[in-house]
């Protein structure tokens, strides 16, 4: 019996404090401000320390889950991040942004019968920890072997494979289409979500360690894979990321006010235009705001917008909240801060005024019918329910599409019917002798880890050439 | 840092020339691709299509007019500044090939954009009739540039200043009266891009317009840059900046381009008063 009450007495995860929804819907702050170094401690104390862990398995990228934690739960933060370092370079980005609760937190012991360890917002503490604290010193790096290699694109997988090489002794160089390392962490998830200096640590980290960073070059246009090889480099990985807006194809679609959630959050994020006229590039102030899409950059849209002052924000879906495709803590954060969710319902025809400007949409309601290929209901059209919604600003964020930039340039590199590239899925190889590839630009559009998990594969992949052969 | 080597102010002195270094770009470019160039670490970035490319010294040249707060800022960097950032080349390349007789019309500052591709037809064979609009006689430029590549030439001003009065549609009426034109390649303010294919489509003379809508990241990855063409949605970005003439739907573009003239308007009157200009 006591053994028993002993066991139910086991604390509580360690909640982690936020602003307050009505204070942060209107700044760019942070929204969760991280743990002090006891409610770390007391966190990583729920940890069972399993032999055979779970959330090992459950990492795309194997973080040594216990072995960090427990580092934590000794107080010796410093070990904890070099743990985490070992696997995984953007830790402070991790922390913040994987869907801990399908992958890690989903399968840890102690959430079978209460709330699981909080691991994420333990990686978060270690990385911000080190940051805040942290000695600088860096991880031991191998002796330089001679060998170059290309990395296209600065997003997380080729993060992920730069900080992979350069330790193994290669010369690495980024190559960056935008003026700002970091892809989409820089242009698409917002600073309330991931703080723009976390991601240019990270990438200073790298650079410190030897990874030259090339900002403006488009590869594809600047220069093309097969003048990589010419310059010297004996290796390409291409991680560019989807990057292909997908909009709706329907009839006023092109009137002032309709975006593109790339559009839209490249505009807030990458060129800070919340600060408009303080910086020079605009963003449309929506009053009465839509947003199309349910994932979770329709979640960033639309608490964007409501944090540019908008009255209203809904965003409109054409199945249910079930099938909501965004992460249950981003729908949560987007309603406590005043978000509708206007489900059920898709747009027929945008309409606009004389100047081009858009007023509002035309919409039809929607009911769920029998499941389709991808397994979720189908939505219906139902008759004679259409309906008219006034709105001033469309932000579409139904999805993203290969962008045929890189690849329509380099014909020996297959593709599959939708454009993404073909590669190997154990090693990244593509079927271009001495190039890789990885994250969305061959899955279609997915998660950050994913994508480091991606590379993590091609950067081992990439060794094993440069050192043993193809 | 991309430094600027050479500045020129042009026309009224509200059109400014920038030779940059970018020896990337200089090498890899070619007629009817564009850059995109932000100033600094708070500027937006502006898409300008090049007038020049020297790839031996490594350098590329720009030629614009000052309109707003972006360009006003260009406008005050000197020789031996620089560009924060330069993007590039961008776009498809002009098409290049021997037709017979073509037609190149220029309006603005699109004279500038017109020359490199006036050039290309010169040098693969074409017989180069040009047609150089602008309102009067000192905003016209590049007259001496675009003459040395043209085997004719013809001027109009708006107020009869300088060549014909009148404006380019007429002297170009008068070509596609006498001519059998294989080409006419239209570059200018959109209103002339507009009315030149109009009339064109008439003559049944194939027609190139190349655009110049907002765009953000030029690279396919915004779509802010979409244009209407034959019904469809294309992004200049990536699947232009040069279309069939005939099935742009200038209107559209023309509103497109208003979409953010309040905000326009307002971060430039701050940034006069701050400069004293």
């Amino acid at each position: 019996m006591a053994e028993k009450s002993e066991k139910k007495k086991r604390p509580s995860r360690q909640p982690m404090s936020e602003q307050a929804p009505e204070v942060r819907r209107r700044n760019f702050e942070e929204v969760p401000l991280g743990y002090t170094p006891e409610q770390a401690q007391l966190e990583a104390e729920r940890c069972l320390q399993c032999k055979n862990p779970n959330c090992v398995a459950g990492c795309p990228v194997s973080v040594d889950i216990p072995g960090f934690i427990g580092l934590i739960k000794e107080g010796d933060f410093t070990g904890s991040i070099r743990n985490l370092w070992s696997k995984n370079s953007l830790p402070a980005v991790c922390g913040r942004v994987c869907p801990q609760e399908a992958q890690c937190e989903g399968v840890c012991i102690v959430g079978k019968k209460g709330e699981p360890v909080a691991i994420g917002n333990l990686e978060r503490f270690a990385a911000d920890y080190e940051r805040a604290h942290g000695t600088g010193e860096l991880p031991p790096k191998a002796e330089p072997t001679g060998k170059k290699v290309a990395v296209v694109g600065s997003g997380p997988s080729g993060l992920t494979v730069a900080g992979d090489l350069i330790v193994k002794g290669h010369d690495v160089t980024v190559m960056e289409a935008f003026h700002k390392p970091g892809g989409v962490l820089v242009y698409g998830i917002p600073e309330f979500r991931l703080p723009k200096e976390i991601v240019a640590q990270e990438v200073n980290f790298l650079e410190r360690l030897g990874v030259k960073v090339e900002n403006n070059v488009v590869v594809g246009r600047t220069v093309d894979l097969d003048e990589l090889f010419e310059e010297g480099y004996d290796a390409v990985y291409v991680g560019v990321g989807a990057g292909l807006p997908r909009f709706m194809n329907l009839p006023g679609e092109n009137l002032i006010g309709i975006l593109s959630a790339n559009e839209y959050l490249t505009r807030a994020n990458l060129m800070k235009a919340y600060r408009f006229p303080e910086v020079d590039t605009p963003i449309p102030m929506g009053k009465d705001v839509v947003v199309l899409g349910a994932g979770n950059v329709a979640m960033d849209s639309a608490r964007t917008a409501m944090r540019l002052g908008a009255d209203r924000v809904r965003v409109v879906y054409r199945r249910s909240r079930e099938e909501m495709p965004a992460r249950a803590a981003e729908i949560h954060h987007a309603e406590e801060e005043g978000i509708e969710l206007f489900l059920l319902t898709t747009p027929t025809e945008f309409v606009g005024n004389d100047q081009g400007r858009l007023t509002g949409m035309k919409c039809i309601e929607m009911e769920l019918g029998e499941p389709d290929e991808s397994g979720r209901r189908r939505p219906v059209a139902v008759a004679g329910s259409e309906f008219h919604m006034e709105c001033d600003l469309v932000i579409v964020a139904v999805g993203s599409g290969a962008n045929p930039l890189l690849t329509s340039d380099t014909p020996d590199m297959k593709l599959n019917s939708w454009g993404y590239i073909i590669t190997d899925p154990e090693t990244g190889k593509t079927t271009k002798k001495g190039v890789w590839a990885g994250g969305d630009i061959v899955t279609g559009a997915a998660t950050v880890i994913l994508a480091m998990g991606a590379g993590r594969n091609a950067a081992d992949s990439i060794h094993k050439y440069l050192t043993l052969g193809w | 840092m991309f430094k600027i080597v050479k500045r020129q102010e042009m026309s009224d002195g509200n059109v400014i020339l920038n030779e940059i270094e970018a020896p990337r770009i200089a090498k890899k470019a070619k007629p009817g691709q564009f850059v995109i160039m932000k100033a600094n670490e708070e500027g937006e970035r502006i898409p300008l299509t090049m007038a020049d490319t020297d790839p031996e010294k490594g350098t590329i040249t720009v030629i614009y007019m000052v309109v707003g707060k972006s360009t006003a800022l260009f406008k005050s960097l000197k020789e031996s500044d620089g560009y924060q950032d330069i993007i590039g080349p961008l776009g498809k390349p002009t098409h290049l090939e021997k037709l017979g007789t073509v037609v190149c019309v220029g309006g603005g500052t699109g004279i500038a954009v017109l020359h490199p591709i006036t050039r290309g037809l010169k040098e693969v064979g074409n017989r180069v009739i040009s047609i150089l609009g602008a309102r009067s006689k000192d905003l016209l430029i590049l007259e001496d540039h675009m003459r040395a590549v043209s085997d004719e030439l013809h001027i109009t001003t708006d107020d009869g200043s300088y060549g014909r009065k009148g404006f380019v549609t007429d002297a170009l009426k008068d070509v596609l009266e006498k001519e059998d034109v294989k080409l006419v390649v239209a570059i200018g303010p959109v209103p002339m891009m507009k009315f030149v294919s109009k009339l064109t489509e008439q003559y049944n003379a194939p027609t190139m317009v190349s655009l110049n809508p907002i765009m953000v990241d030029g690279t396919g990855m915004c779509g802010g840059c979409r244009v209407t063409v034959g019904g469809e949605t294309r992004f200049a970005c990536v699947d232009g900046p040069e279309f069939d003439g005939h099935k742009v739907d200038y209107d559209e573009l023309m509103k497109r381009l208003q979409a953010y003239c309040e905000d326009e308007k307002r971060c430039h009157e701050d940034y006069c008063r701050m400069q004293g200009i």
